[in-house]
């Protein structure tokens, strides 16, 4: 049926890139926001910024240098022919995904608890600033929890398709290019992470 | 076209994450010295964890030079886009 078929491994993956390109303009906007209010509003954000555990976020940094160290090995294991053990990392990765959810969810739930979240009664009368800080807290790691969430999936689609041999040693692509995707939302994390747990 | 890849060996991902490991403790210890100690150490270290997850996990490294082209395009535009902002601030 399939007398030949017809790959481009290259354009494949320059194709990825300017999506993630598109990404990065996306929490590049976001990180100028930030940087712009911070600017504004120095003191309320350093205030806020104090009462953040930064265990939270340096737990979650180490989760997810240790999600993309898995998925790098899986293809490697892959190109390696060896697809067990690549099954294995990559069924890793998507664990240490939802690690990292988890604990971004007791994280949110205690703040929710404390009244702290947009329009939330433990931010009423707290200064402009501070309510600025926690606006942009809630809605960067928000968002950035929802790439983690689609990572996941993705992911987990990805491990059906090696479970189905749809992907094997020599074509691969769609699983670099998930892998790509992965480590993006790493490299965002790397920046997220001093913003508001360390920089207080 | 050639889809040739380069397989990249476990010990190379393991050194690097081992150094992301410890650059990121150098920064969570840096940041609890002073506030422009945590500042300067955000500014140095955290482009630099970020190009060795780009350049090693993400395989710029084995990548061609158009590839890498693009990608430093790319940063150089948010570069440029976050300094003309922090222009703007400093002198109105």
């Amino acid at each position: 049926m399939s007398a030949h078929v017809h790959t481009d491994n290259e354009g494949g993956k320059i194709g990825m890139w300017l999506f993630l390109f598109t990404e990065m303009m996306l929490f590049g906007g976001l990180f100028i926001t930030y940087s712009a209010l911070r600017s504004l509003y120095p003191a309320d954000f350093q205030e806020a910024g104090s009462h953040l555990n930064p265990v939270f976020g340096i737990a979650n940094t180490f989760v997810l240098l240790t999600s993309s160290l898995s998925m790098a090995l899986c293809i490697t294991a892959l190109q390696k022919r060896d697809h067990k053990k690549s099954r294995l990392f990559l069924a890793i990765t998507i664990l240490l995904g939802c690690v990292f959810l988890a604990n971004k969810y007791i994280e949110w739930i205690h703040e929710i608890h404390m009244g702290i979240y947009p329009s939330g009664p433990g931010l009423a009368g707290k200064p402009f600033g501070e309510i600025l800080f926690y606006g942009l807290y809630f809605s960067m790691t928000g968002l950035h929890g929802l790439h983690v969430i689609i990572g996941i999936i993705l992911l987990s689609v990805m491990l059906i398709l090696l479970e189905r041999r749809a992907i094997d040693h020599e074509h691969h692509l769609i699983l670099e290019n998930s892998g790509l995707y992965w480590h993006l939302i790493d490299v965002v994390w790397i920046f997220l992470m001093p913003l508001f747990y360390l920089a207080a | 076209m050639e889809n040739k890849t380069h397989i990249i060996g476990y010990p190379v991902f393991v050194a690097v994450w081992l150094v992301l490991l410890a650059l990121t403790s150098a920064l969570v210890a840096i940041s609890r010295v002073s506030h422009t100690a945590a500042v300067w150490a955000m500014i140095l270290l955290t482009p630099l964890k970020a190009s060795l997850v780009f350049y090693y996990f993400m395989h710029l490294k084995y990548e061609r030079a158009f590839l890498k082209a693009m990608v430093l395009a790319a940063i150089a535009f948010l570069v440029v886009s976050i300094s003309m902002l922090f222009l703007d601030f400093s002198f109105r």
